[in-house]
């Protein structure tokens, strides 16, 4: 590996965050993450997600195991790793109160940037993420879109090679989202700059990262690129629903045997949902058990497997709604008194 | 009144009394600024008494102990206009505009909480005066016009901070609502009596309505009443004011749905 | 201080100073509430002056010391919430990325609080020369006055850097304000010690540290240059600044844990 590769890469073994008060919100990780690549870090709220960004990012000591990001040691040379890192972290962190050229002119004086070039740098970065027009605006008014849109020019100020984004979509419109995405791939893709990113968006996992590492209470349940994850799963996932609400059960009972793993899964919706054994042939069966056993059905579907189906088959959850709006359960008690990193991560930012 | 209208307003009451007293973050500052402010200006100032021109036969302490509770009646007003806030920013206010068919009831509920509040910080205010030795001179009848008179300034005051509570519903209009109850109640004779002002603040004393209720009250306790109708003359004239202040705010806050 | 934090310390307290002059909700109040109570405590007290010993040629001169004072609380409060809130919404998070030194990250917030310790001052005092005040020690005076203003910002902004650390919410911090104006009062704010009539209030206000920092400003005002009330002043802020300084040392690292 040449020494530029080198740089941009994370290795991480048996990283452990255990917090005084708390659980293990980090319990053993092993990861490794090329240059170049994105990888994105897949996990419902309290997984685990942000207090790993924040333990590769320097800001909070590990308890055990070892992390190198661009080939420095996050406990030891901790400046070393800040000065290669680019982060983004949950919620855009900004000054309501400054223009995006002022937190630019800052955020470039405090990574030394030399003065001469901190104005061109700040302009041709706030350019590139598409708020030229907004620069002399206060970030008070700016939408949540442009606030991550900020965030993410304001981490690339000293050019690192690895960046880090927690949760960067969380609370942005579709087409916000869109735009953040394309920016983030071209990073990747023209800058050679390696995205670590965290999400609990199945779709930005699926469109963006080269490789998705799955996360559930501390642990990693699962690795791989989304294609490979999914054909993993090989099969279909059915959901039906019933008519009449109170047959949600008779139902189930009638789909239980089709399923591949024996189980059936109640959706929020009224749904019942089952990964369907033999797949699309199956379905005829299907309707005819329906069918003898009274239960009348108003909507039938098929769904080729998604990553919410790996998170599914791995953890025996859905990754839609578990933990989703409770807030995040990382008990950063402790080493991090007021719980910064854990803000509940559905708000809008 | 209807009993459905009456049973709106106590069930409004008996909810901010049991949130006040239930909530020691609300209580304690409640009771202690009061308390602390008697002790800053009836401790540290009592020289003042010797001021050649200074008139009040029953010394310091009595006479700042007046102002005390007369301030300390009108905050309770505005403090229970926070609450009003607090119910409106969190959609509690919305609920009991559809609950009540009269919605007079709900202004008539909290009028209920800012009395039981000042009450319960008069009967404190009260027994730590009587240690510390505030004199009473005047008879029953003139202290129960006392506190008449400082029961008048919470419901004013509260109807002055209900009527921006109503129309801002936010807890960010709090200073909105404290300032100028606190700026009226300081351009007046707090620290000397009305003839040893000077200045501007004379001035703006002498035309205050604040001074006129102030007055009277500081008068009642040495029972030596003087000018007592015209004080409740002012104040009944600030509370019919600031009725229809609030009345309005709430058709503002139907009109906006809650 | 390195070249690095030369640059460093500067442009984190222009951000300090310029987002709390961009929040008139914040600068208003810490200018016009203090002249407000100097306006109406001049104007309600001033027959005190007639008060046999009353130390100041007016009322005015006395009580004009109370607005400096009260630019340190508002130092407290204002430095603290800032900081606060600089923890609640990620920013401290943010400068910790940068290579920017603990001691780096909280000068800056400091100077910037200073400057606009600095600025109050100013205006207090053009205002209450304006309206009459005596003001003895001329312009070797008026910088004395400036420095101990920055000192008294400076000791007080300690107290709200060490709560903001502490505590990391902004609420919390302003739970800290009752507690100082307790210490304003409960001092020779309104009447010098030996006219304090009450026993147990003239032993407070002489054992108040907060007294001393009164004795010093308006030493500065009225009765010629007085080199013991000013030492006893420095001494105070000095004295404070000691204690927190420390103590503000400890929660900023127990913050900050980045590696």
């Amino acid at each position: 590996m040449s020494e530029r590769e080198r740089a941009a890469s994370i290795e991480v073994e048996g990283l452990v965050k255990q917090f005084k008060k708390g659980p293990r919100a980090v319990d053993g990780i092993d990861l490794h993450v090329e240059p170049g690549e994105i990888y994105g870090f897949l996990g419902p709220n309290g997984a685990g997600k942000s207090t790993t960004v924040l333990m590769l990012t320097t800001l909070l000591p590990p308890t055990a195991g070892s992390a190198r990001v661009a080939g420095w040691d996050v406990a030891r040379e901790g400046a070393r790793v800040r000065e290669s890192i680019g982060a983004a972290l949950q919620e855009a962190a900004l000054d309501p109160f400054l223009t995006a050229r002022e937190h630019m002119r800052l955020q470039t004086a405090l990574h030394g940037v030399p003065k001469s070039e901190r104005v061109r740098l700040g302009d041709e970065l706030i350019e590139r993420v598409g708020l030229a027009e907004a620069a002399d605006r206060k970030v008070k008014g700016y939408s949540g879109g442009m606030k991550r849109r900020l965030d993410l020019a304001l981490s690339l100020v000293h050019g690192p090679r690895i960046l880090f984004l927690d949760e960067p979509t969380t609370g942005l419109d579709p087409q916000s989202r869109a735009s953040l995405w394309e920016e983030v791939e071209r990073l990747a893709r023209e800058d050679g700059v390696t995205v670590f990113l965290t999400t609990q968006y199945l779709e930005e996992a699926d469109q963006l990262a080269n490789r998705v590492g799955i996360i559930d209470r501390g642990q990693i349940v699962a690795e791989g690129t989304p294609a490979a994850l999914k054909a993993q799963i090989g099969e279909p996932s059915l959901e039906a629903v019933p008519a009449e609400p109170e047959q949600r059960d008779a139902m189930a009972a009638v789909l239980a045997p089709f399923a591949s793993d024996g189980d059936c899964v109640h959706h929020e919706r009224g749904s019942v949902g089952v990964r369907l054994r033999g797949g699309d042939a199956a379905l005829a069966e299907v309707v005819r058990a329906l069918d003898a056993a009274d239960v009348a059905v108003t909507s039938l579907q098929l769904h080729a497997p998604t990553l919410d189906d790996v998170f599914l088959a791995k953890t025996g959850r859905s990754l839609e709604g578990s933990g989703d709006g409770d807030g995040d359960g990382e008990d950063l008690d402790g080493d991090r008194p007021d719980g910064a990193a854990a803000r509940p991560a559905g708000a809008p930012a | 009144m209807s009993a459905r209208s009456r049973s709106v307003a106590l069930g409004v009451a008996w909810r901010g009394l049991h949130n006040f007293f239930g909530n020691p973050s609300l209580v304690i500052p409640a009771v202690m600024f009061p308390l602390f402010f008697f002790a800053a200006f009836a401790g540290g100032l009592s020289n003042v008494a010797n001021v050649p021109g200074f008139d009040f036969p029953e010394g310091y302490t009595t006479f700042q102990f007046v102002f005390v509770l007369i301030q300390a009646s009108a905050f309770g007003g505005v403090f229970t206009g926070f609450a009003i806030a607090r119910d409106f920013e969190s959609g509690v206010g919305r609920r009991m505009l559809l609950a009540a068919p009269n919605r007079r009831a709900l202004l008539g509920g909290y009028a209920l909480v800012a009395a039981g509040r000042t009450v319960f910080v008069w009967a404190l205010l009260t027994a730590l005066g009587l240690l510390v030795g505030v004199e009473i001179a005047g008879g029953v009848a003139q202290v129960v016009g006392m506190y008449a008179l400082a029961m008048l300034m919470t419901l004013t005051a509260l109807l002055w901070a209900a009527g921006i509570a109503l129309r801002f519903r936010s807890l960010q209009a709090g200073p909105l609502m404290q300032t100028p109850v606190f700026l009226i109640i300081f351009i007046a004779p707090v620290y000397v009596p009305l003839n040893l002002l000077t200045g501007w603040v004379h001035a703006a004393a002498t035309v205050n309505p604040i001074t006129a209720v102030l007055t009277a009250a500081r008068d009642l306790i040495a029972g030596v009443p003087a000018d007592v109708a015209l004080a409740f003359g002012a104040a009944l004239a600030m509370l019919a004011f600031f009725a229809v202040w609030a009345l309005r705010g709430l058709r503002r806050a139907e009109a906006a749905g809650g | 201080m390195s070249a690095r934090a030369r640059t460093q310390v500067p442009e984190l307290a222009r951000r300090s100073f310029v987002r709390t002059v961009r929040q008139p909700a914040q600068v208003v109040p810490a200018i016009t509430f203090p002249l407000f109570l100097f306006a109406i405590n001049a104007a309600g007290l001033d027959s005190a002056a007639e008060l046999p010993g009353f130390p100041a040629p007016d009322y005015l001169t006395f009580i004009l010391a109370v607005p400096f004072l009260q630019a340190g609380l508002f130092a407290v409060a204002g430095l603290g919430a800032d900081l606060a809130r600089d923890i609640e919404t990620g920013f401290l998070d943010r400068l910790s990325l940068t290579p920017l030194s603990r001691s780096g990250l909280v000068s800056g917030q400091m100077a910037g609080t200073i400057a606009l310790g600095v600025v109050q001052a100013v205006v207090f005092l053009t205002i209450g020369l304006a309206a009459g005040a005596s003001f003895d020690t001329g312009a070797a005076g008026v910088a004395v006055l400036i420095l101990l203003e920055i000192a008294i910002v400076f000791a007080f902004g300690l107290i709200g850097i060490t709560a903001a650390f502490r505590f990391g919410n902004g609420e919390a911090v302003q739970g800290l304000f009752p507690v100082l104006f307790i210490f304003l009062f409960l001092s020779t704010m309104a009447l010098p010690a030996d006219l304090i009539e009450q026993d147990w209030f003239r032993t407070v206000a002489t054992y108040n540290p907060v007294s001393y920092l009164f004795d010093g400003v308006r030493s500065l005002f009225y009765g010629g240059w007085d080199p013991a009330a000013l030492a006893g002043a420095f001494g105070v802020a000095a004295g404070i600044s000691a204690v927190f300084l420390p103590l503000a040392v400890r929660a900023l690292n127990a913050r900050v844990v980045r590696t």
